[in-house]
């Protein structure tokens, strides 16, 4: 397995990370609200740290550095106001840290509501199967990103280099020339710092990279435990998970290579400028141009350099890789939603039965090739039509574009005499439901999926419901009834089990249009015919457009109509289409064919 | 910041959700099972591990005689220079040379604890991610069936990730126990008294990151929990985007996300009110500490019991000891979640049982005669008091070697058990199946493999190759991947992707429908030439042509003396109508057999069942 991998994220740019930052911040009011202040209290919150350099000078050259007749009520004063000082210092690092934390956490909660929500908005969700996985890291992953940016590197960046500063800032007071020693000592460290980074960030690429590898085929043996079993591949499944794990164990070996000699190195620049701060100290000190507190209180003012510097590598990649988390989730949220609700401004259907009305309709997926040609059709209230067509004719954007779930790239739908995407979606969804193939569920009980039809049903509607489309048989097999747990997306029923709940469910929800796109496809005949027949009864005075999977379903339709690659090329009942040549008659015999030949020639 | 923390948060991003997390309270993890745990690592890693903590010690060390060197430099270079106007050369040069020497011994100690501590946590934690795999691919069926796949993933990767995380933090611990010993026999050395402030405030350091940690930890374990949650409901709601549009509940959907959501906000900032209280401490007590020594310090310098050399060390040591100190912390805070870690991973590694395979080897080729006897199965351990449980029931039948036999039975009656007991993936409760006159149980795997391929309903395609989605890495020519392939009616689309066989499907490769998935299987299962096919509804997302097509070209296999004995599951009439014979399956008995025709003549059920269609459109007409 060699697929030529691209980095799962691009290399984000250095350029923009402000702008991003700032258009962030601008998306969340919450993290902005009392910003200043925040900064305000990080910036007193540095100070805790040069106290200690400047005590110990003064302390040394009031005597204590001579052994003797120490200046008692000098540095007396000093130590209360330092001490005084660090305790400002730790209440305001304390404030600024709960300032910033409830600040960032609720702003980025509600960042994360709004792309959930603006992600089912979207009409990519319902088209693009693959496309789910990245969307779920946009509210998770990135976001948490995100927030360990704000509340971790954030808070470093801006200490430490609020303390190197004050640091800076006291060292060149005391003297120049020394200030001068201990940046050149440290200047390589800062030259090579853009290189290190960059090296760490392609070096954490990998590790992410050999990480999503890993989660692939550590799936294997799990997800398709009865495949490796039942084809005795034990040890070539192992072999590729011992792969995946070795991938992963050397990509994390490397970034930690590069770790260990960042923070090396910065141990031994703080060494070589204690060693520069003593000697040039010293000889400086001599000519008489430093004291000796001065010299001490240096080797303490280093300190304060090692630390950040130790981490800078580390935190420019995390800085990076956040920011380049936050432009996701930001370029997310600029995505326009493309079906939009009109919400109140929108109108609402007529009560009753409704029609609908294809004009000049063509819908293409953006880049590709149009799915549906220059469709045009009504459909009469209280007709029950059937959808005929080979796998890919655009049976299934016909009905997506009839429910709403897209909008046409050219073309009007109407429902009624209404232009569908003027109708507000609450208004739309009560009239208007499809009941899609795959019945997906969600992981809770029976009858907490029923409800997803109506919201407010008693457990005794709920049965009713199971009633009404003879499906008790069924229902008195589940073991615990209405509370029978469905499992993750349903699986702990068989298909044929999930698109009986999902029919009852939209039975529930007791539409005047239905659209049923192949929901019985996986149960067997017996149930399905009982089923849809009881459904046709209960929706009788409804309008229904079925997309039929047997062709049984369009002979006793009202009206059929027949896709073929993109177009609507037939339309008219059975009756009509059986006996002219076409994709109809042709669908229809070799449906006959399979079901019925055969068994006539063995009977 | 530490380097241990930006460890975990590489972590928190990496882990898959573990809804589980929260079980700590639960499960009380003493300090003992936490050492115990220590342990066991530690022995699996001696070597290397001994050598992060040399490094680590050497690191310890150095760290205290670097404040060592400049209470040195200040008596014997810094003082005497002053004090007489004149730079003292040879120990000035000591004192460079001494500086130099303890920071390049110290980062040889840091690249020893860091790159080699580094070194053994992954490689424990790759150690474990292949012995929970392992005992995967030897569990039997049963045992998978009774986990959900969500828990097992997550054994393997976050849950064997939280096992070894103390390891990152274990080596500096130990470095800094050796710290602090060197720390304070310096201090001894240096002045007593001066000895007693790094007395309370070392301790008092100590105690207060033990108590940070011990408070921090299963509240950090409690919102990885909730970040689980809030990453599974957007999972789903993704998932079922196409329901939740199409019943419009878009905004009770917001509605739920938000309820996890802000669960995780208020956790986290919970988490941040403990961290704004105990970061601040910790970094102003060691400076509290310095001004103690200096206050301290001034008296003692006068009295000349301590020189000025030594106060200037004390106060530097505290500036270079409290950082460190906190991996003591880290490990006891870390201890719990592994401990926790550890009981769900060896809950895995513990697990008896694998399917005991027999010696024996079939040869020859083509197809095999199958004879089942009074077999009986159900689900799970319980031993069912009536056999009301039994999903099959004492089925006996003989299929005579190449005949094609139907398996047909409404939802629930037991169908796809059958299949999986036919290859073993499961055994039954009670009875036999033998295959060419052989228990299967006294097959070798291999050899059980070789001559049944069973095509499952669901298809499972590897992250691979379409040639190794269909040779599953045996050694056969792509032109028989091609002959299978044409027979499946598959040789249209692979020739059509990108690059024929070389085409990468799965995650990160092309995404086929399920029609195409399904005739990979298949294809998977025929280029192997078994000589027992069962094929467990194994082309329900096919169109009804292809599939026709399909079965054709296996029935005129059969008809010749060289395809396989098949066993097929099917509602389709097209299906049936190809088989020899059928077996009619009710309630986990077989409640008839013969032609389809004789059937539909003497059985009901069986008619109602398959003759649905045509018995509705009699009604119409």
């Amino acid at each position: 397995m060699s697929s030529p991998n691209k980095p799962e994220r691009p290399i984000p740019e250095r350029i923009g990370g402000f702008a991003v930052v700032r258009r962030g911040l601008a998306m969340s009011p919450a993290i902005k609200q009392g910003l200043g202040l925040t900064m305000l209290l990080a910036i007193l919150s540095t100070m805790g740290g040069s106290v200690v350099p400047i005590v110990i000078q003064v302390t040394i050259d009031s005597g204590l550095g001579k052994g003797g007749n120490i200046d008692t009520g000098k540095v007396g004063t000093y130590l209360a106001v330092a001490g005084v000082l660090i305790a400002i210092t730790a209440v305001c690092a304390y404030a600024m840290r709960v300032r910033l934390f409830t600040a960032s956490e609720r702003g980025l909660a509600e960042v994360r509501v709004d792309a959930f929500r603006h992600v089912h908005d979207l009409s990519m969700l319902t088209q693009n199967a693959e496309r789910r996985g990245v969307l779920v890291s946009r509210v998770t992953s990135d976001i948490d990103q995100v927030s360990l940016f704000l509340q971790f590197t954030g808070i470093m960046i801006i200490v430490s280099l609020g303390q190197m500063i004050v640091a800076t800032v006291i060292m060149a007071y005391y003297s120049w020339q020394l200030t001068i020693v201990v940046l050149v000592c440290f200047l390589p460290l800062a030259v090579s710092l853009k290189y290190f980074a960059e090296r760490m960030s392609r070096a954490y690429d990998v590790v992410r990279r050999t990480v999503g590898e890993l989660l692939a085929v550590i799936a294997e043996p799990v997800v398709g435990a009865s495949v490796v079993k039942s084809y005795a591949i034990e040890s070539r499944t192992q072999r590729r998970v011992d792969k995946g794990i070795d991938g992963n164990l050397q990509a994390n070996i490397r970034a930690q290579r590069l770790v260990a000699v960042t923070f090396a190195s910065a141990g031994v620049a703080g060494g070589l400028a204690n060693a520069g701060v003593i000697t040039a100290g010293v000889i400086l000190g001599v000519a008489g141009n430093l004291s000796m507190g001065t010299v001490i209180a240096f080797a303490f003012l280093v300190g304060l350099f090692v630390g950040p510097v130790q981490i800078a590598t580390q935190v420019i990649t995390d800085a990076q890789n956040a920011i380049a988390s936050w432009r996701r989730v930001i370029d997310l949220l600029d995505t326009p939603a493309d079906v939009v609700d009109p919400g109140f401004a929108g109108t609402a259907l007529d009560e009753g039965a409704l029609g609908a009305t294809f004009d000049q309709v063509t819908f293409a997926y953006p880049g590709g090739p149009p799915v549906l040609t220059d469709i045009n059709v009504t459909i009469e209230p209280r007709e029950r039509i059937a959808i005929v067509g080979e796998t890919g004719s655009g049976k299934t954007t016909f009905a997506k574009l009839l429910t709403r779930l897209m909008d046409p790239s050219a073309g009007t739908v109407l429902l009624g005499s209404t232009d569908i995407s003027k109708v507000n979606f609450d208004n739309l969804r009560q009239h208007v439901v499809m009941v899609p193939q795959e019945g997906f569920l969600f992981d809770s009980s029976l009858a907490d999926n029923l409800r997803y039809g109506k919201r407010d049903a008693t457990d005794a509607q709920l049965v009713q419901a199971v009633d009404d489309l003879e499906l008790t048989d069924w229902f008195e097999s589940l073991s615990q009834g209405l509370d029978t747990p469905v499992g993750q997306r349903g699986e702990s029923l068989s298909a044929g089990e999930r698109q009986l709940v999902a029919l009852i469910r939209s039975s529930l929800a007791n539409p005047d249009f239905l659209v049923l796109d192949e929901a019985t496809s996986a149960v067997d005949p017996q149930t399905e015919l009982r089923a849809t027949r009881a459904l046709e009864k209960l929706l009788s005075g409804r309008t229904s457009v079925t997309i039929a999977h047997r062709l049984s379903t369009a002979e006793t339709a009202d009206r059929i109509l027949v896709f073929d690659a993109g177009r609507l090329v037939q339309d008219g009942n059975h009756a009509g289409l059986i006996g002219v040549e076409g994709v109809y008659a042709r669908l229809h015999t070799s449906w006959v064919a399979q079901s019925h030949l055969s068994i006539d020639l063995q009977r | 910041m530490s380097d241990k923390q930006s460890v975990s948060d590489k972590e928190t991003v990496s882990v898959s959700t573990s809804a589980e997390a929260d079980n700590l309270g639960a499960a009380r993890p003493s300090t003992a099972n936490g050492m115990a745990l220590l342990g066991r690592g530690i022995r699996e890693q001696k070597k290397l591990f001994t050598l992060s903590v040399i490094g680590s010690v050497l690191f310890g060390a150095m760290t205290v005689a670097d404040a060592w060197v400049l209470g040195w430099a200040t008596d014997h270079v810094i003082r005497p220079s002053f004090a007489r106007g004149d730079i003292t050369k040879g120990a000035l040069v000591a004192a460079v040379a001494l500086f130099m020497a303890v920071a390049i011994l110290r980062a040889l100690g840091i690249i020893g604890r860091r790159l080699i501590g580094g070194i053994v946590f992954y490689r424990l934690i790759a150690d474990y991610r292949r012995k929970v795999t392992r005992k995967y691919l030897e569990l039997p069926m049963a045992w998978h069936h009774r986990h959900p796949t969500g828990q097992l993933l997550s054994n393997a990767n976050a849950d064997v990730e939280a096992v070894w995380a103390v390891f990152m933090p274990l080596p500096m611990a130990i470095g800094v126990v050796a710290m602090l010993v060197a720390a304070i026999v310096a201090m001894l050395a240096a002045d007593v008294v001066l000895t007693v402030v790094g007395l309370v405030v070392f301790p008092a350091l100590f105690i207060i990151n033990i108590g940070y940690q011990r408070w921090l930890s299963p509240r950090v374990a409690h919102a990885q929990a909730l970040r689980g949650s809030v990453s599974a409901v957007a999972h789903e709601s993704f998932d079922g985007a196409l329901v939740i549009k199409s019943l419009g509940r878009e905004a009770d959907e917001t509605a739920r996300f938000e309820t996890v959501t802000n669960e995780l906000r208020d956790a986290n900032i919970a988490i941040g009110r403990i961290r704004s209280i105990f970061d601040p401490l910790l970094e102003a007590l060691p400076n509290i500490g310095i001004l103690l020594v200096v206050l301290i310090g001034m008296g003692r310098v006068t009295s000349g019991a301590a020189a000025p050399g030594d106060v200037v060390q004390i106060a530097y040591l505290f500036t270079v000891v409290a950082f460190p100190v906190r991996a003591i912390g880290w490990v006891l805070g870390e201890l719990p979640r592994s401990v926790v870690g550890w009981n769900r991973v060896r809950n895995v590694l513990d697990a008896q049982g694998s399917m005991d395979y027999g010696t024996d080897v079939l040869t020859g080729d083509g197809p095999v005669d199958v004879s089942v006897r009074d077999l009986s199965f159900r689900f799970g351990d319980s031993s069912g008091q009536d056999g009301n449980g039994d999903v099959l029931r004492h089925i006996a039948f003989d299929i005579e070697a190449g005949k094609v036999i139907a398996v047909v039975g409404a939802t629930g009656s037991g169908k796809s058990t059958l299949t999986s007991l036919l290859t073993r993936l499961v055994d039954p409760v009670t009875g036999s199946i033998h295959i060419a006159g052989r228990d299967i149980r006294e097959l070798t795997h291999e050899s059980l493999a070789k001559t049944v391929a069973v095509v499952p309903q669901s298809t499972f395609l590897f992250d691979d190759s379409v040639r190794e989605n269909v040779t599953l890495s045996a050694d056969i020519p792509d032109d028989d991947v091609w002959a299978a392939l044409r027979t499946v009616q598959a040789e249209g689309f692979v020739s059509a992707l990108g690059r024929g066989l070389d085409t990468e499907l799965g995650e990160r490769g092309t995404t086929l429908s399920g029609g195409q998935r399904q005739r990979l299987a298949l294809a998977r299962a025929l280029v192997r030439r078994p000589r027992l096919l069962v094929m467990d509804d194994a082309t329900s997302a096919l169109d009804p042509d292809i599939e026709q097509r399909i079965l054709r070209a296996l029935a005129n296999q059969t008809a010749g003396a060289n395809g396989p004995t098949v066993l097929v599951v099917a509602y389709r009439k097209a299906t049936i109508a190809l088989a020899d014979e059928v077996l009619f399956l009710d309630e986990g008995t077989i409640a008839d057999r013969g032609s389809h025709a004789e059937l539909i003549g003497r059985s009901a059920a069986y008619r109602d069942l398959v003759d649905a269609y045509d018995q509705a459109r009699e009604a119409q007409a």
